[in-house]
């Protein structure tokens, strides 16, 4: 039966290989963000740009590796609806934060 | 309603703010509603218990997850509501047209009573009519058009039912204990600000609007999945009906919009109870991030009220005009874009802010870009009717009604999407003219189409035609009367919210807006003389629905019998069209008894929705009263009462076949020797 | 029942495969919460971002946050998800034993995490860092507060499901209830992951 195999949102439940593979991986994505601002190591904005590299790619770690999203016909729904929110929050906080930095520069408030 | 403010002292242990001053009984207007409730609950109360109906409405309704009869009950509130909303708008109407003249000079209402109207009006006629009566159509309907036995977590559309039904009380409530809020209906800081509003009136905005807001999210989840889940075979997205595409679309912008209007609501908490820092004057706040936040869940919200009433029209124009439905992929899409450009047009609620012009125009472009699937979606009705066999019943005379005033009112929201336009329109009473436009226009006009349509579905009685048509053609000419005045007061320079109107020259327009009140007045007066008649004359053969499908319809809630059973269909069909019933019909295998019956898994009644939900109740007015004991025994008690409910076993049953056959043996004999004529041609 | 379900035809349980079907159906509700919860912590991201230079005045988290106090807690906070990932997989070899131990030490994780965070709170607090002086701590606390409370209502949760366990054992329905507590728990992972390098290594610069 399709349900034994059945773990979080209807995903097959992985073995041990893959939670130790995400562990590594999200150390190594967790360490380097540490690392840079901790050293200092690069300009600002590169240390940004690293901080946003990092910890996209570590929420997909998380997504392949804890969650087994996997993008398969089962999951459809699933993975539809993820990126259906991942669209809203974006539009939420980059439109926000957009907004507001025309509205500060206009009103010359800060920068 | 005026409450003293200097008369709530420090919180007291037991009682909190509350003291005999908050109740406005030397209030002329309030006091003789407040006796006439009381007295009116009371006899409500003594009647119940005199006629032992406790029991029998604890396990047939209260306790019920049916969803067709919590979509019954969610319709009965909202109408309830909607005469509290019109009240404050007949008083509005009234002080703004008598102020102008001499003798009643600024108005009958004080200020503070008057900002606290049209707060109330604003916030009910959204949360707790139009909101309640779109959802307790979907709830009703949309179940049945996908051929499901109930939604996909019926106790959860329980609780949001009763969540909505505190939210509603809790606004009842501060009618006659305390205040309401004096701000507006979305609030706007720094206005609603402890600061400003020292007053409870934004406390109970914030807690009525949190707990039903809450409610709406559990539905909008419930429903997504209902609709994703639980179809019948062979029915896939492109055979769903308008109507759950409309009401899936509209769940999934209210899924993601409800969590951001918590958490704005949130914050205001949290600056109001604990000082914090969001949205104040000082210490860094930014009154602007909440009109920001406001909107991005408000505009999606407006979207949230018309898709469904635009489904609504589309099931109701399909079904009498007699052919197949127009465009129904153009439909479809026209209906995902509007979902998710709603999303991108927020700021254009406040083009005046000042965030300049490359962000105005980009709000301003997206604005304008929705007018066109919306464009689309007219074209589809009219071309649906378009060399049909047209029937005028009641229903089709509101879809003309919306056809008509809704396309005026998406005009001038289009004009005001030009930020130019915006910055000299802003504020005044030509936005209140566009959004009652659109909003009575469209989504209410929408609603009563459907709510006429599917009446005999849920009830297993038809509405009275006549007095059905009466109604639409007051609200019609009433609306027209009450409102385009307002376009032109609001091109004079006329500001919204004004407690008294002193420029002679508007004098008309008041009286003429006047006017049209009356008219729709008696529009809402003829809706309910409407149903009370059809309810006295239900068990007449012209009003009695045998069949389970009195307008020759094509979709699959009418293949099954007025009122549905408990478990809606005796035997699922197979889908293979978009009109799954015109196409049976045609096929002639509609109302055919199945080569055999299945048992049926049914969910039981559950006391969870009703106990938690009414135990927010006093959570939210302890909250609203800073009674913290009330606060924490209600919320431990909701704590408690969600673990007991984890740990119960018995959740569902099965009818047997023996039952089931039974009971469609009836239901197929009413529906033997039927002629069916509806557009087979097309 | 088959007839609801898209499913092919029938079985010869249909007990059985209503049960799958409800299970599926339960798991994509679950999936849709977390979804709508995804939508609460971009309001609180968003209201961060827009009040990230509201200092008011009064003291920055440059001068207060601790890199060390906050990679430990980091690090338990990840090592948490991927004990709970074990404790699902000892969950699926029906191991009681195996699933409470890692059930226990991700419980254990977890509330050491919290206490990190209540001592943090209490520590700003002392510098004068506190949710009333400015819109960014206003903003900051309630973020970070708010991933706090989701923590503590997941450990709650795990007691809860102790009692469920004890009760039914390998239930399908306990289960199900496990799958939902590791899908809520992985996801505050990632939430945390947002919140370490956009408020606090952000704020470190």
């Amino acid at each position: 039966m399709s349900h034994d195999n059945q773990g979080h949102g209807g995903e097959a439940h992985g073995s041990l290989k893959e939670y130790i593979i995400g562990l590594i991986l999200s150390i190594v994505l967790t360490v380097i963000p540490f690392y840079l601002v901790a050293t200092g190591t690069f300009g600002d904005t590169a240390t940004i740009i690293a901080i946003i590299v990092t910890a996209v790619a570590q929420v997909f770690v998380q997504l392949v590796f804890f969650l087994h999203m996997n993008g398969s016909s089962s999951q459809t729904w699933l993975t539809m609806s993820g990126i259906y929110a991942v669209f809203i929050v974006a539009f939420v906080i980059l439109g926000s934060m957009w907004i507001f930095e025309h509205l500060n520069h206009n009103l010359l408030m800060g920068h | 309603m005026a409450v003293q403010t200097d008369l709530i002292k420090d919180p007291h242990i037991l009682t909190g703010k509350l003291h005999w001053g908050v109740i406005p009984y030397t209030d002329p207007v309030v006091l003789p509603v407040m006796i006439a409730s009381v007295l009116g609950g009371l006899a409500l109360f003594a009647l119940i218990t005199y006629k032992g109906w406790w029991g029998y409405l604890w396990k047939e309704w209260i306790t019920s997850v049916d969803h067709k009869k919590i979509g019954i009950m969610y319709v009965i509130v909202s109408l309830v509501m909607l005469f509290r909303g019109f009240s404050d708008a007949v008083l509005m109407r009234t002080n703004q047209a008598l102020s102008v003249a001499d003798e009643f000079g600024g108005g009958y209402l004080p200020p503070e009573h008057y900002d606290q109207i049209f707060t109330a009006h604003g916030v009910i006629m959204i949360f707790f009519v139009a909101t309640p009566l779109m959802v307790g159509i979907m709830n009703v309907v949309m179940p049945l058009q996908i051929g499901a036995r109930d939604v996909a977590f019926p106790v959860l559309n329980s609780l949001s039912f009763w969540l909505f039904f505190v939210g509603a009380m809790l606004v009842n409530i501060s009618l006659f204990i305390g205040e309401f809020a004096a701000t507006g209906w979305l609030a706007y800081t720094p206005l609603s600000g402890i600061d400003y509003s020292p007053g409870v009136g934004v406390d109970y905005w914030i807690w009525a609007l949190q707990i039903s807001g809450i409610g709406t999210t559990l539905t909008a989840l419930n429903f997504v999945a209902t609709i994703l889940k639980m179809r019948a075979p062979g029915m896939n997205l492109m055979k769903m009906p308008v109507f759950t595409w409309t009401t899936f679309i509209a769940n999934l912008i209210a899924l993601v919009i409800f969590p951001i209007l918590t958490v704005a609501i949130g914050m205001l908490t949290l600056d109001r109870y604990f000082d914090f820092n969001f949205f104040t004057n000082d210490n860094g706040g930014n009154q602007m991030m909440w009109v920001n936040l406001i909107w991005a869940w408000g505009h999606p919200e407006v979207y949230f009220l018309i898709l469904p009433a635009f489904g609504m029209i589309t099931e109701v124009v399909a079904t009498f005009s007699r052919k197949r439905l127009f465009g129904y992929v153009s439909l479809v899409w026209a209906t995902a874009v509007i979902g998710i450009l709603s999303f991108l047009v927020w700021l254009h609620h406040f083009f005046t802010m000042g965030s300049g012009a490359s962000v105005n125009a980009f709000f301003g472009i997206m604005t304008m870009i929705i007018g066109i699937p919306t464009g689309v979606k007219l074209y589809n009705w009219i071309f649906t009717m378009y060399k049909g066999r047209v029937e005028l019943t009641a229903s089709m005379w509101w879809v003309i009604a919306m056809l008509i005033t809704f396309t005026i009112g998406g005009m001038t929201g289009v004009m005001l999407a030009i930020p130019a336009n915006d910055f000299m329109l802003h504020n005044s009473m030509f936005v209140p003219a566009h959004f009652h436009n659109v909003i009575i226009g469209g989504a209410v006009y929408g609603y009563f189409a459907g709510m006429t349509y599917w009446f005999p579905k849920a009830t297993g009685f038809k509405l009275n035609e006549t007095l059905g048509k009466a109604s639409c053609a007051f609200w019609f000419f009433g609306y027209f009367f009450a409102w385009i005045p307002m376009y032109f007061t609001g091109f004079d320079g006329m500001t919204r919210r004004l407690q008294y109107v002193d420029n002679t020259e508007w004098i008309t327009n008041m009286n003429i807006s006047l006017f049209g009140v009356a008219l729709i007045a008696i529009g809402i007066g003829l809706n309910l003389l409407c149903i009370a008649w059809s309810i006295y004359k239900r068990n007449d053969p012209e009003y009695r629905d045998e069949t389970g499908d009195p307008w020759d319809a094509p979709t699959l809630e009418w293949y099954t019998s007025s009122p549905p059973q408990f478990y809606n269909f005796g035997h699922i069909p197979h889908v293979d069209d978009l009109e799954p019933l015109r196409q049976m019909k045609k096929d002639g295998v509609a109302y055919q008894r199945p080569e055999k019956y299945e048992r049926i898994h049914m969910p039981k009644n559950s006391w969870m929705g009703p106990v938690i939900g009414l135990l927010t109740l006093p959570m939210g007015f302890g909250l609203v009263w800073h009674i913290w004991w009330m606060v924490g025994v209600s919320f431990l008690a909701i704590i408690a009462a969600w673990f007991r409910f984890s740990f119960e076993r018995d959740k569902d049953y099965y009818v047997e076949v023996e039952e089931v056959e039974k009971i469609e043996g009836e239901f197929l004999a009413a529906n033997q020797g039927r002629s069916f004529t509806n557009g087979f041609d097309h | 029942m088959t007839t609801t379900s898209n499913a092919v035809d029938h079985h010869d349980d249909h007990h059985h495969e209503h049960e799958a079907h409800m299970a599926d159906i339960g798991n994509f509700g679950f999936w849709l919460y977390i979804l709508s919860d995804c939508l609460l912590f971009a309001t609180l991201f968003a209201t961060f971002a827009v009040m990230s230079q509201s200092f008011a005045g009064a003291i920055t988290p440059g001068e207060l946050i601790d890199i060390n106090l906050l990679a430990v807690q980091t690090a338990a906070l990840l090592l948490s998800s991927f004990t709970f990932g074990v404790a699902m997989l000892a969950a699926h070899k029906k191991n009681m034993f195996q699933l409470w131990l890692w059930m226990v030490i991700t419980g254990l994780l977890g509330f050491a995490f919290l206490a990190m965070e209540i001592y943090e709170f209490n520590h700003f607090a002392h510098e004068g860092a506190t949710p009333q002086v400015s819109g960014y701590w206003s903003s900051f606390f309630a973020l970070v507060g708010t991933h706090g409370l989701h923590v503590t209502a997941g450990l709650i949760w795990m007691v809860v499901l102790f009692f469920h366990f004890r009760r039914d054992g390998f239930s399908s329905s306990n289960m199900q209830r496990l799958s939902y507590l590791s899908l809520f728990w992985h996801f505050l992972d990632i939430i945390w992951i947002c919140v370490f390098s956009f408020v606090y290594l952000r704020g470190l610069m």
